[in-house]
């Protein structure tokens, strides 16, 4: 009982009309409503990009020329991660399609619906190691979830319809579709109104509804419950019911890096992140708990720690999509496979109206040792990074009435953006969870500001990950001058790494230290205007600036060097055996590892 | 334990690559695959062994299912079912021997199917453990060349089934005790 099959309603079939593969490609896009793809041209996939210009001319579609194809990868995903729409990118054969990797394994990861297009040589020279060719179908196929390799134009039609419908349907993924370079060329007959045939795609699962019930009877029976709640929630747009869910039986929810501001942070419920960085209180809940409600997460290791000392008082209830990841890493009790979005509502009537006031009184007791609580305490005279997260939270509350989109990089600063940003949105922190791609911020934040012309959208990166893409200001400005405003928090090293080498390999800081351009001069080259931010005193003023500024800014924040984010479990550990954070004022070189309670 | 699994899958180019690189990523270990045609155009069938636990080919059936062009998956483990493999050994022979070997391939009911001066080549269908103790006694005379199938296989008795999965096995989980045979089967593993 496919829910949603992307097939169109009884009509007159569409008459078939001559035409070229480089123009199916895009009319299926029109099709599909896709309004801008993200690209960088080449031989192989030329004559596709010819035959859009009278779709550029008339406005249907907008085509963002990338500075590399990491980067086209990467806007197309922080445009879906914005809108739930899928993301498009196009590349050349080879090079250009073996670029585009990173980024489409970065969005696989984190279920983020991409179609991605790429040229390939001609069919008669398929196999000959011909100039750019590449096995792009084989070297892809283990990060999408869905690719082809198309060799004749009658195939093109109904390939595009599928792709898009892989893609969306289901959990999202990336599909890739190759097609060499001849078939565009060739012609045709388009039509779209085929009827989607994969008996070997199911991806909205039946839902069992004794499973449901049976769910809904330990929830009701739980003294010590607990929802940990990932992307799955975002996806299926279920933040209103979980709330709901837990406001009536009084569950505290804690999230995983994607899951941040499933329901907002600022509600008591609210425990945050859990995990590697999650504060201390909220992976002692997850320890704790004695019913532990999983949804739409898939018990990655850096939200579990040590598997086997996991949560190991609970029953677990996992609400999941996806059947392979039910039992995958943790098996739980009741699996509760299919659409959050039909189990979540079926299952809330189910719900009794409960209290759990010791369980809750517990769990702040262990609160007070919380960033919030943190940020209070600092002394700051230095410029430290959780510092300036506050503030842009502060900053960005003022400037805007709807809550901004943070995107940021990965490393220290992205655990400090988790840990300091209050999020009271669902969707408004965009990050790479699942593969960790550094050089994510800029081009994400790109893709999120395209989607959404009006939004304060920050991108926030390490000087490290930042360098890794930076060429893609260029687009700021070949775009138009998108008002994307970035944080750089400089602290002159790759500081996670930094941080692992201090904590766990005496402080032997080879390949950490990070030589950075000026970053002002940089921005100039690009006419963007910036700042250097070296004092605490200087954090809140540039940030108004960049606000007041009409287009882009860059804050280059020159922050103290030797930071780390705490609390921290140390990889393989319990995730409350952690490293506490240190009182403050002893941030500096302090490395005892302590037991918590 | 070595569990038999089947798989039906669109016969689309790749798809076989797609499989093999799904096991290799996950870190399967696959004893044997064989592919062929079923009654169906366009769908071909796949028979995997694949030696682990429970929980890893329960896995392993999931993650078969997500692929696109997989159709359908089914656990015969702990079915009643006829697996066949087969078997072609080019045997080493002489005048004196000769009839000994013909006697002992009628036996096993294998069939010799080409004869030279100095060797034959027998042909065994069967199980696997006849096939195995046919190998076993031509190895005597000396065995210069063999290949060898891994088994496909077939259920008995059942002319038509349902590939849908409940959550049968969960559910007994939930309550305190562990999934009979049938459940495990409906489920596929979940
Ligand atoms: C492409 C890529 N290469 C390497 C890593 C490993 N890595 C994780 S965090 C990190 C350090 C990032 O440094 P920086 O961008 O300066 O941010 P900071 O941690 O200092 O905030 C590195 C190298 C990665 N995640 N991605």
């Amino acid at each position: 009982m496919p829910k949603k099959n992307g097939n169109q309603p009884d009509r007159a079939p569409e008459t078939p009309v001559p035409m070229k593969g480089g123009q199916m490609i895009w009319e299926a896009m029109v099709r599909e409503g896709v309004r801008v793809v993200y690209g960088h041209p080449g031989g192989a996939i030329l004559p596709a990009y010819d035959l859009l210009s009278p779709y550029e001319k008339e406005g249907k579609i907008h085509h963002v020329l990338v500075r590399h194809e990491q980067c086209a990868a990467h806007m197309a995903d922080g445009w879906a991660r914005a809108t739930g729409e899928v993301g498009v990118c196009v590349a050349t054969s080879g090079p250009g399609a073996t670029n585009l990797i990173t980024g489409l394994a970065t969005a696989q990861m984190d279920s983020v619906p991409i179609v991605a297009v790429t040229g390939q040589v001609p069919t008669n020279l398929l196999g000959t190691d011909a100039f750019q060719e590449s096995d792009v179908v084989g070297v892809s196929a283990p990060v999408c979830k869905h690719n082809y390799l198309v060799t004749d134009v009658a195939d093109l039609p109904l390939i595009l319809k599928e792709a898009f419908h892989i893609a969306r349907e289901g959990r999202p993924g990336v599909v890739l579709i190759d097609i060499c370079k001849d078939v565009q060329n060739a012609t045709g007959e388009f039509r779209y109104d085929f009827e989607i045939d994969l008996p070997g795609f199911e991806p909205w699962p039946n839902v069992d509804m004794d499973i449901v019930r049976t769910a809904a009877e330990l929830i009701n029976k739980a003294e010590r419950p607990l929802v940990l709640s990932g992307h799955g929630v975002q996806l299926a747009r279920m933040g209103r019911e979980l709330l709901e869910l837990v406001e009536r039986a009084e569950i505290p929810v804690v999230t995983t890096l994607l899951g941040t501001g499933n329901i907002p942070e600022s509600h008591p419920l609210s425990l945050g992140m859990g995990g590697m960085h999650g504060e201390a209180y909220a992976n002692r809940a997850v320890q704790a708990c004695d019913v532990l409600i999983a949804m739409g997460m898939r018990f990655d290791d850096r939200i579990t720690g040590r598997l086997d000392s996991f949560a190991k008082q609970a029953k677990i209830i996992h609400f999941e999509l996806d059947r392979a990841e039910v039992g995958k890493n943790v098996v739980p009790d009741v699996p509760v496979i299919g659409d959050l979005a039909e189990t979540l509502p079926a299952m809330l009537p189910m719900i009794e109206e409960r209290r759990h006031q010791i369980w809750l009184q517990e769990l702040k007791e262990w609160e007070t040792d919380s960033a919030q609580t943190d940020i209070i305490n600092y002394e700051v005279d230095e410029l430290i990074p959780p510092y300036v997260i506050r503030q842009l939270w502060h900053s960005t509350s003022n400037a805007s009435s709807e809550p901004a989109i943070i995107v940021t990089d990965v490393g220290q600063h992205q655990m400090w953006e988790c840990q300091y940003f209050t999020h009271d949105q669902p969707g408004q922190l965009l990050t790479s969870g699942g593969l960790g791609t550094m050089g994510f911020a800029l081009p994400a934040a790109i893709g999120a500001q395209m989607a959404f012309p009006d939004r304060l959208v920050w991108a926030v990166a390490g000087d490290g990950g930042f360098q890794m893409t930076l060429q893609e200001l260029a687009v700021i400005k070949q775009e138009g001058n998108l008002p994307i405003k970035i944080a750089i928090i400089n602290n002159g090293f790759l500081g996670m790494v930094r941080q692992w080498q201090q904590l766990f390999y005496e402080k032997r800081y080879t390949g950490t230290p990070v030589w950075s351009p000026d970053f002002v001069q940089l921005a100039a080259a690009y006419q963007i205007p910036a700042l250097h931010v070296t004092k605490p005193e200087e954090v809140v003023p540039a940030f108004e600036k960049a606000h007041a500024t009409p287009g882009p800014f860059l804050i280059d924040f020159r922050v103290k060097e030797e930071v780390n984010v705490y609390p921290m479990v140390a990889p393989g550990a319990a995730v409350d055996q952690l490293i506490r954070r240190p009182k403050p004022a002893v941030m500096q070189g302090y490395s005892g590892v302590q037991p918590s309670w | 334990m070595k569990y038999t699994l089947i798989a039906w899958m669109r016969d689309k180019p790749g798809v076989l690559s797609r499989v093999s690189g799904m096991m290799r990523r996950r870190n399967f270990n696959i004893d044997s695959l064989q592919v062929g045609h079923t009654e169906s155009p366009g769908i071909s069938r796949m028979t995997f062994v694949v030696d682990g636990n429970e929980r890893m080919v329960d896995q392993v059936i999931k993650q078969l299912r997500k692929l696109v062009d997989v159709t359908r998956v089914e656990d015969i483990s702990e079915q009643p079912i006829v697996a066949r493999e087969m078997a072609l050994i080019r045997v080493s022979t002489n005048a004196d021997n000769r009839s000994e070997i013909v006697q002992m391939v009628n036996i096993y009911r294998g069939e010799i199917v080409d004869v030279a001066m100095d060797s034959m080549i027998v042909q065994i269908v069967g199980a696997q453990d006849r096939v195995d103790s046919l190998i076993d006694l031509l190895s005597n005379f000396g065995i210069s060349e063999m290949v060898r199938t891994g088994p496909v296989a077939m259920a008995r008795g059942r002319t038509e089934r349902t590939a849908r999965r409940s959550s049968a096995v969960w559910r007994a989980q939930a309550n305190g005790r562990d999934a009979t045979a049938t459940e495990r089967f409906k489920t596929g593993g979940v």
